[in-house]
């Protein structure tokens, strides 16, 4: 290798272990900090666990160290039915909220690729604009949309629909809504992407061999839609699953989604490595379909 | 193009329903006219195809051909006339039910089924028992050569491979016409030949009728029954591949269809000279169909001039009198192999092209370039165009 070539490797391996190092430091080394504390014992001390990493005591602290952790938290975990009923209640409230956001996602994606194409770039900006504003603020609107006396019910009375003022709010629906109005935009941009991509020739072949418009779609849009569909899905899913700010402010007591529980076990019972253990099996869980999500998107670059 | 004059190709014998005025045609088209917005793609077309034909749209881009396929196969609403199928107007007949199959330039295979599933994809929606379809679907894939490809998917075939999947699943429904929009546009030259051919076979076997659309000249004269000429959504002129090349209608024809030397002029008293041109006075076999003095233009294939190195004899048997030839020099030569194209100038500065066969293995040419020569061309190696 000449001089020039391994300049110019040394700086491309520069520009690539920027944001590995980012991610090293900002990510990685967090995540074994979590690890370890999930691997503590409480404690009423600052910080309030032990034991505390310190080189400073030397090889003996450091073999003390090791030995003083344990996975006490993580069969506290297993025995309590609060934890397991947690995880349950979130992937269950994942998976609906994923499958409503396909529902009401693929016609909006559908929609928007049969419009002229300049309109398409308006109505994609459109589906996106409400990520411009606070989300914190969005949910807010919502909790006053869903209130008792709020713009939804006056509505519903309004229209003769319903003759009592239902209660939206503390509910697993006002929790649907939340989630469904703010992933939407997860689930119809890469549907969009997906759908825009494919040929109409194809299309055109179906009907040509004899395929009505409606059979056209089941047998051939949808079923290459899938990589869209599954990207969407996966994009979703997996931080529905730790979501904490809508169930806490649209949903009750009864829903007690595992970011809530985090929250409890950090804030309420300043109890750090439950908490850390809480968050530590959550990312077990999302391995594998984060796992799913990647292979997916590394096909997709692939097929490109 | 010159090699078009050599590959006649597969010429049926006899075979020329147009001219039988008592066969109904297969597919007739009325006064076709489609517009997008202020483009004029199809100019009040109308035109008879035949049972069993194998039909060619030519044309540069842009002059409709495949337009005018599209409108056949349903993919678009013609603005004014008719087409009719068997007699029947196909106008509130949507695609999925036209008897019409059409292969697409990208063969536009389904890329979640794998060949087996794209070629039975048609008759699936037709409601044909299992067991038909498998059969059915095992005899074309045969037929295309493709018995061992079955379970593959269409990313994993070469163009070639896609192709004959995208005809096999065309052909499968045993349409009235098949439609080929630039079927081997995406093939390499040797590819293209053999499916030329293959095509012509598998056409005649079937006992089909086909119209293909290119842009390719030696693809349509190969493979064509009749062509259609098409120029900015009109027909410039339908007729056999040898009555195209060898009696073109117009200038435009006779200049789009190969090379041509046109040489403007009057028509002589005599009715078979024409006077005024750029090589003189020049004498054709045919009586011209203009009233004398009348405009017109001698045109010359390049293959029918001749080079001689000395001014042709006059009243030989077989040479040209002194009407029809010129002193030339040759300014370039272009060697294509099996023959060889000469750009001559004229002692009086017009460019004559002339195109001789390689009839001897000599690695030097028999005539080089800035040879003095003479170009002529036989009284019966012309035709006179009058527009």
């Amino acid at each position: 290798m000449t001089n020039r070539q391994r300049q110019r490797s040394f700086m491309a391996q520069f520009v690539v272990r920027i944001p590995y190092a980012w991610l090293v430091a900002f990510f990685l080394v967090p995540f074994l900090i979590v690890l370890k504390i999930s691997l503590s014992q409480t404690a009423i001390a600052q910080p309030p666990y032990t034991p505390v990493f310190d080189l400073a005591a030397g090889w003996h602290g450091l073999r003390n160290f090791f030995a003083d952790l344990s996975f006490d938290n993580y069969a506290l975990l297993g025995s309590d039915p609060l934890y397991v009923l947690s995880y349950v209640k979130s992937v269950e409230i994942a998976a609906f909220s994923t499958l409503l956001l396909l529902v009401i996602g693929y016609p909006i994606a559908y929609a928007i690729t049969r419009m002229p194409r300049r309109a398409q770039a308006v109505l994609v900006l459109l589906v996106v604009l409400p990520f411009w504003t606070s989300f914190l603020i969005r949910i807010y609107a919502w909790m006053n949309i869903l209130q008792h006396d709020g713009p939804l019910n006056q509505l519903l009375l309004g229209l003769g629909i319903v003759r009592e003022p239902p209660a939206w709010l503390a509910t697993d629906t006002a929790v649907y809504i939340g989630m469904v109005y703010s992933y939407l935009p997860f689930m119809v941009l890469p549907l969009y992407a997906t759908l825009e991509k494919l040929d109409e020739q194809l299309l055109e072949a179906a009907a040509d061999l004899g395929c009505p418009r409606w059979k056209t779609f089941w047998l051939v849009t949808l079923p290459l839609s899938a990589p869209g569909v599954l990207a969407g899905a996966l994009l979703c899913f997996i931080p529905i699953v730790g979501e904490f700010v809508i169930p806490d402010l649209l949903g009750g007591s009864r829903t007690s989604m595992i970011g809530q529980t985090v929250w409890t076990e950090f804030f309420a019972n300043k109890d750090w490595p439950t908490a850390a253990a809480v968050a530590v099996v959550l990312v077990c869980l999302l391995v594998t379909p984060i796992i799913v999500f990647q292979h997916q998107a590394m096909r997709g670059t692939e097929h490109g | 193009m010159p090699t078009a004059g050599l590959n006649r190709g597969f010429a049926k014998r006899g075979f020329a329903p147009w001219a039988d005025r008592t066969l109904q045609p297969l597919l007739r088209l009325e006064a076709l006219s489609k517009r997008f917005g202020a483009f004029t793609a199809v100019d009040q077309l109308s035109l008879d195809i035949y049972q069993g034909e194998f039909f060619a749209l030519l044309g540069p881009s842009g002059c409709g051909k495949t337009t005018l396929l599209r409108l056949i196969a349903g993919f678009e609403q013609a603005g004014a006339g008719r087409i009719l199928l068997d007699g029947i107007d196909l106008e509130p007949v949507p695609p999925h039910r036209r008897p019409v199959n059409m292969m697409f330039q990208s063969y536009a295979l389904f890329p979640h089924l794998n060949v087996e599933a794209n070629v039975a994809f048609g008759l699936k929606q037709e409601g044909l028992a299992k067991a038909e379809i498998a059969e059915r679907v095992a005899d074309m894939l045969a037929l295309v050569r493709l018995q061992n490809f079955g379970r593959r998917k269409p990313q994993e075939l070469s163009g070639g491979q896609r192709q004959r999947v995208a005809l096999a699943r065309s052909l499968i429904k045993r349409p009235r016409v098949l439609l080929l929009d630039e079927p081997m546009a995406a093939l390499d030259k040797k590819l293209r030949g053999e499916t030329q051919f293959e095509l012509m076979a598998l056409q005649r076997r079937l006992g089909l009728t086909f119209i293909i659309v290119t842009h390719d000249q030696s693809e349509a004269m190969t493979v064509a029954d009749r062509i259609a000429v098409m120029d900015r959504g009109r027909l410039m002129q339908v007729a056999p591949p040898a009555e195209i090349y060898e009696q073109p209608n117009s200038r435009w024809v006779a200049d789009f269809v190969g090379e041509i030397n046109l040489f403007e002029g009057r028509v002589g008293d005599d009715g078979t000279s024409v006077e005024g041109t750029a090589l003189g006075r020049l004498r054709v076999a045919a009586k011209i169909d203009a009233e004398s003095g009348a405009t017109v233009w001698v045109a010359v294939r390049p293959e029918k001039m001749r080079i001689t190195a000395s001014e042709p004899p006059r009243g030989e048997a077989g040479g040209t009198g002194p009407e029809n030839c010129a002193a030339a020099t040759v300014i370039d030569i272009g060697y294509l192999g099996d023959l060889s194209i000469y750009k001559l100038c004229t002692d009086a500065g017009v460019s004559v092209k002339a195109a001789l066969a390689n009839t001897g293995r000599f690695t030097e040419a028999a005539v080089g370039c800035d040879d003095k020569v003479w170009a002529s061309f036989p009284p019966d190696a012309a035709i006179v165009l009058t527009r």
